[in-house]
């Protein structure tokens, strides 16, 4: 090992094991952490709102519930179109080995799925108790399962569904905490591999997740709520601004920790790991991820937070810095998941990695993916309406 | 044709003189095949009491590529893809090291670098399969069981079980392990369990021309890898800092070596 770490002459050859030439780990992979982390930042919104009475977040709390539930629900969809023989995924779930980090997976998508599930039909138990009144046959029957054959809105009742959706919060936040700390935990633990193995991975992805996850909802809500043609609770945006700073601030610390981390410990094959950032990574990690995506948001958050802005022009920076923090999270996503691989175990080289338009794993496949939730989430508005109509009130 | 006289007379300037070199045995098992495994063929086989060590002998090791081309037979191994394989070490003066292992050495060396600049120190083949860990990643990061290690030792998938996930791809140290673009499954080196357990060789130790590729039982003590191992020479582990515990030793393999 002492000609390992000796310099970087090594590198002379580039030589990168036969097995290592493939990427086996690609797109759908980097799609799988960044849709369960919107998940999470969305979650973190509505538990802010319920749990911990940030009354400004009222107008995008039920939407943020909803909006995690329609990308929890194709959380699974990059992992089965990865899986090598996905007709056998059960057997994660009838099977698990428990010596496994990812056995733990298909348990803890279960008990996120149901707690989000739950705490939206309790929120929305009064609008599906009247949708239940109008209507009839099998969909009257969906309606008493979904309202828990209860027609109760007694001031009683909703005091209690007020403390079930607190209570369910509760232990929600431990279970989004979990759900995207562990995917972080899926890449740390890999021994083998330099770029990932860090007790600081869990940490990063917790934090970037709850980045991505308020971004989306900031932009999706300025969005929706402008191709509607109403207006935005401003009150709203600036808790959210500010959350998502704080949230930010966190996530690029520790990005940069990681890598100081690896350049100040020199750990085992750190040449390779700064091979890697200054070598194949230098644009996607340095230009985009640090420079373009993460400094140029956290001047503008920063603008946003000291000075008085005109409501209008907040609103719009608050969007388009929301879109690049959403970029941001994607582009570290590819860094940590595809970069990682690049590096071959040789410690000698690199490989490269060329997606495809038309692979199950490919381009295409990545829009189809992203493209489902927000179907389901406009099926769900049919049913689940993102805003009351007090919210229009509030807003002015 | 070639009659008597010019036989003679082309050996003697070296024609075939050169080619009668390379088939001579140097102490490897390519005449007697195949070649047994003492004490377990036709024997019933106790698969709680076995101990096996597979050993490279690095200074043996001549690339010839015969053990890649076995393996690639034995198991109909798709393209792009390697159970074994054999890298080729060049030094420089300079102490540059420049590895280089193209189609996993599976064609041979049949010619030097043309594209190093400096003059050579040194040079050598390392075979690369798998480590056989007794504390092994892949086995612990599965997440449905499929691989496991056989209470003889041996680390396996099951093909049946296994999801197609290449976690266990990402936790190898020593990337011995693919994703067969056939079955669409994990797969890896066995060090031929099949045949082990016919009291055979595994098929690339078999083949080895110069014995650089050596495995025994460790419960034969007249067995070269049990002398070889309870002997004083050095051995050394791939990745040792990995903490996976290989039965797959190196003799002679340079530090160089990863």
């Amino acid at each position: 090992m002492d000609a390992a770490h000796s310099s970087a002459a090594m590198l002379v050859s580039n030589y990168v094991f036969p097995n290592d030439l493939h990427v086996h780990w690609s797109m759908m992979i980097v799609l799988y952490p960044y849709i369960t982390g919107l998940v999470d930042g969305a979650f973190i919104i509505a538990a802010l709102y319920y749990l911990f009475d940030v009354k400004s977040l009222r107008p995008v709390a039920r939407f943020s519930l909803l909006f995690a539930l329609a990308f929890l629900a194709i959380a699974t969809l990059p992992l089965l179109l990865h899986l090598g023989r996905p007709e056998r995924n059960f057997n994660m779930l009838l099977t698990p080995s428990p010596s496994s980090a990812m056995a733990g997976f298909g348990y803890i998508y279960a008990v996120s799925m149901g707690v989000v599930v739950f705490i939206i039909l309790f929120v929305y138990r009064e609008d599906l108790v009247e949708l239940r009144a109008t209507s009839k046959g099998w969909l009257q029957l969906l309606y008493r399962a979904m309202t828990f054959d209860s027609i109760d809105l007694s001031e009683n009742a909703r005091k209690l569904d007020q403390k079930i959706i607190r209570f369910l919060v509760g232990i929600g936040i431990p279970i989004a905490v979990v759900l995207h700390g562990y995917v972080g935990f899926i890449f740390g633990g890999v021994k083998a591999n330099p770029t990932w193995s860090t007790p600081l991975m869990p940490v990063i992805f917790l934090f970037s997740a709850c980045v991505s996850g308020i971004s989306a909802i900031i932009l999706a809500y300025i969005i929706i709520r402008k191709a509607k043609g109403r207006s935005i609770d401003h009150d709203c945006i600036k808790t959210c601004i500010k959350t998502l700073t704080l949230f930010f601030i966190m996530a690029f610390t520790f990005e940069m920790l990681e890598v100081f981390s690896h350049s100040y410990l020199k750990s085992g094959y750190h040449h390779m790991v700064e091979g890697l950032l200054n070598g194949p990574l230098a644009s996607s990690f340095w230009l985009w991820q640090v420079k373009i995506c993460s400094v140029i948001p956290l001047f503008v958050l920063g603008v946003m937070g000291i000075f008085t802005i005109n409501k209008h022009i907040y609103n719009f920076t608050a969007a388009v810095v929301s879109a690049i923090l959403l970029l941001q999270v994607l582009i570290m996503r590819w860094n940590v998941v595809i970069g990682g691989q690049l590096m071959s175990k040789s410690a000698r080289g690199y490989t490269e990695f060329h997606p495809e338009w038309f692979d199950k794993e490919g381009i295409l496949a990545v829009i189809i993916v992203m493209a489902i939730p927000f179907i389901i989430l406009f099926v769900l508005s049919k049913i689940f309406p993102f805003w009351t109509p007090d919210n229009e009130t509030n807003v002015k | 044709m070639m009659d008597r006289r010019s036989f003679v007379k082309k050996v003697l300037n070296g024609t075939i003189a050169g080619s009668l070199f390379l088939v001579w045995p140097m102490g490897g098992n390519s005449i007697e095949t195949p070649e047994e495994i003492p004490g377990i063929k036709g024997k019933e086989y106790d698969i709680h009491h076995q101990e096996f060590a597979f050993i490279v002998d690095v200074t043996r090791c001549i690339g010839c590529g015969s053990c890649c081309v076995a393996d690639k037979r034995e198991y109909n191994v798709p393209d792009g893809n390697y159970r074994t394989w054999v890298e080729r070490y060049v030094k420089g003066f300079s102490d540059k090291i420049y590895v280089d292992s193209p189609h996993g050495g599976l064609d041979g060396y049949q010619h030097a670098r043309t594209d190093i600049d400096e003059e050579i120190r040194d040079t050598f083949f390392v075979p690369k399969l798998c480590n056989m860990c007794k504390e092994a990643p892949c086995v612990q990061v599965c997440p449905v069981g499929a691989t496991f290690i056989s209470p003889d030792g041996f680390v396996l998938v099951d093909e049946k079980r296994c999801v197609g996930c290449a976690y266990c791809i990402q936790a190898c140290p020593y990337s011995v392990r693919f994703l067969n673009p056939v079955t669409k499954v994990a797969e890896k080196c066995t060090w031929c369990y099949h045949r082990i357990r016919k009291g055979l060789l595994p098929a690339c130790v078999e083949v080895c021309p110069t014995g650089a590729r050596k495995f025994g039982s460790m419960k034969d003590e007249t067995s070269e890898v049990y002398k070889i191992l309870k002997g004083p020479g050095v051995l050394t582990v791939l990745k040792k800092e990995m903490g996976t515990f290989p039965a797959l030793y190196y003799k002679g393999a340079r530090r160089e070596v990863i």
